[in-house]
């Protein structure tokens, strides 16, 4: 180190010594960062944070049909959590994000370490992994309906089981039903959780698999010991991520359910519709609270941002 | 490294049987409407097929009374690809602004978190109330822009930290040391080594773009993106064009991810024999 840098004098934290530390002498490194960062920051404040603030503020408007009021009620929130369809909705979002989650884990985790560990040549990994990604490049929504001629009562999965002899009659469970829903939701998310767990796991020195092999531990213990300790910061990115896409669902569950089922933003979306901002916006709200609530339990568990951020 | 000839353990089996039967799952209801697609001009959006013909992929290109999908497809393409450049600039840039800490990083990736689980529609509301309380008329290249981008900037990010992570400072530092100027050393030291990352970078913001809806519906004003009016098509009635966009899209997809895969390779190899030329 030639020079002294400033920001190790001032109280701004630690810095990365090297390149930043040589230039002090021009500019602080923090004042670098500052340039480097502040679009994307002036953008997420502008376009994220103060539309966020502006429907926190009209939550607590007075609204009638023809306009909206400034005004601080609680009334918006008092009509929406003592709905019981609110609470019923909720429950049933929660329900198929857990499901979700679950399945997806499973799922996303073998996949995603069987492209790592076992695919040894990158080419045929960078394929294979491609070939996860094509169909989410397919608009969502085709991706969805393809499951009604596929999961139907004339559908090909039960032209299959009938001809196969599996089953006697049509199974009419699979579409348009809860089964429906959660096959659709696996279908469109999966890659949301390889993607962050395979970049984990594609950190891992393999001399720790071997160090740990030669000492004596079994597969599933250098599993539940080593690689997944080290692969939780893609997990919890990955479970951020499905976790969110389901709660924020608005179009799976309208589609695949046969109305049997609701989700919280179609139901959102229908006060929105109906211009009833305010008790939409105490609707987002609460949706943003709790959402941020299991986000923030989620990266209590496993502090991402140590990982992300060296 | 175990060794090519080494024997496969039981769990790569196992695992193989897995992938293979996601991708199975993962493309069976593809399939499905891939076949559908080319039903006869009689068919419906259900099975048996009708005869075959390409009446549903000559109907996407003619403007429709519910939707208009060649101009809308336009309008997504060019959203994608402004969306795409943007997302690049700003997140590749604030990769390497975050590679040390500055007064205000934990608040700033907290906010990219906040933008990034935020529920889709309530970032289109809020965004659309902000643009009705100022008295300004939602369009493509404002609002709609504004609000995919509080998606894609944050995935990009996310996506630098991963490339970021790799890239060893010491490069730069040698680079530098050799009398390389700040714009040198970004120009043929950082970008060419990072070039990989931020290519996937743009893809991924522009798939995110390009399909994005929840976000786009209450911020994109009169003109509809592809989706919207995929949506619209959805709620009017159903017919086999739908299954020909999707039978479309995926051709397409395959071309351009293949044009990508072999410029990646070619890019690899490059540098795999400039290391050598240099060692």
């Amino acid at each position: 180190m030639t020079s002294l840098s400033l920001s190790s004098i001032l109280p701004f934290g630690r810095t990365n010594a090297g390149l930043s530390g040589r230039r002090a002498g021009l500019r602080p490194a923090w004042l670098t960062s500052w340039f480097q960062v502040g679009p994307l920051a002036v953008i997420l404040l502008v376009l994220f944070a103060l539309p966020t603030l502006l429907f926190l503020a009209v939550s607590f408007f007075d609204y009638d049909r023809v306009g909206i009021y400034p005004a601080f009620l609680l009334d918006n929130y008092r009509d929406l959590l003592t709905t019981p369809a609110t609470w019923r909705v909720y429950v049933s979002s929660l329900k198929f994000a857990v499901i979700v989650w679950a399945i997806t884990l499973f799922l996303g985790f073998n996949i995603a370490y069987f492209l790592i560990f076992h695919v040894r040549n990158s080419v045929i990994r960078m394929v294979l992994f491609l070939l996860c990604a094509i169909p989410f490049w397919t608009s969502g929504i085709i991706r969805t309906i393809a499951w009604i001629p596929f999961l139907g009562r004339n559908g090909a999965f039960n032209t299959m089981l009938l001809k196969l002899g599996l089953t006697s009659h049509p199974l009419d469970f699979l579409l348009f039903s809860d089964f429906a829903v959660v096959i659709t939701y696996v279908h469109l998310f999966t890659l949301l959780m390889v993607g962050p767990i395979a970049n984990s796991l594609s950190k891992i020195d393999r001399a720790l698999i071997e160090a740990a092999h030669d000492a004596g531990a079994t597969r599933w213990q250098t599993m539940s010991q080593v690689v997944i300790p080290l692969a939780k910061t893609g997990i919890t990115l990955g479970s951020m991520l499905v976790f969110t896409q389901v709660m924020g669902d608005y179009f799976v569950v309208r589609q695949m359910s046969g109305g049997q089922s609701a989700s919280i933003v179609s139901m959102l979306s229908t006060q929105i519709q109906a211009m009833e901002y305010p008790p939409a916006s105490a609707n987002a709200m609460v949706l943003v609270v709790f959402v941020a609530i299991i986000v923030g339990i989620m990266m209590k568990i496993v502090d991402v941002r140590k990982e992300l951020v060296k | 490294m175990p060794g090519v000839s080494e024997k496969r353990p039981w769990t790569f089996y196992a695992l193989a049987t897995l992938f293979a039967a996601f991708l199975l799952f993962l493309y069976g209801p593809m399939l499905v409407i891939y076949v559908l697609s080319f039903q006869g001009p009689n068919g419906g959006v259900t099975f048996p097929m009708v005869g075959t013909s390409l009446t549903w992929f000559r109907q996407i290109l003619q403007p429709g009374q519910m939707a208009n999908i060649p101009v809308s497809f336009e309008r997504s393409l060019s959203l994608a690809i402004v969306v795409s450049v943007l997302t690049v600039i700003f997140a590749v840039a604030a990769g390497l602004g975050f590679r040390r800490r500055f007064p205000g990083s934990g608040v700033i990736f907290y906010l990219a978190v906040a933008s990034l689980v935020m529920p889709s529609l309530l970032v289109g509301f809020g965004i659309g109330l902000g643009f009705q309380f100022l008295g300004l008329q939602p369009s493509l290249f404002t609002s709609a822009m504004g609000a995919q981008l509080t998606w894609t900037l944050p995935f990009g990010l996310f996506a630098m930290f991963a490339v970021v992570n790799r890239f060893n400072r010491s490069w730069e530092e040698a680079a530098a040391d050799l009398g390389a100027s700040a714009w040198q050393r970004l120009r043929y030291v950082t970008i060419p080594i990072l070039l990989p990352g931020i290519i996937g970078v743009a893809m991924g913001a522009f798939t995110l773009s390009y399909d994005e809806y929840a976000r786009t519906t209450l911020t994109i004003g009169p003109k509809n993106t592809l989706p919207l009016e995929i949506y619209a098509l959805i709620s009017s009635d159903t017919s086999p064009t739908l299954f020909a966009i999707g039978t479309l899209t995926t051709g397409a997809s395959f071309l351009v991810i293949t044009f990508s895969l072999l410029l990646v390779v070619r890019m690899q190899r490059r540098r795999g024999k400039t290391t050598i030329e240099a060692g």
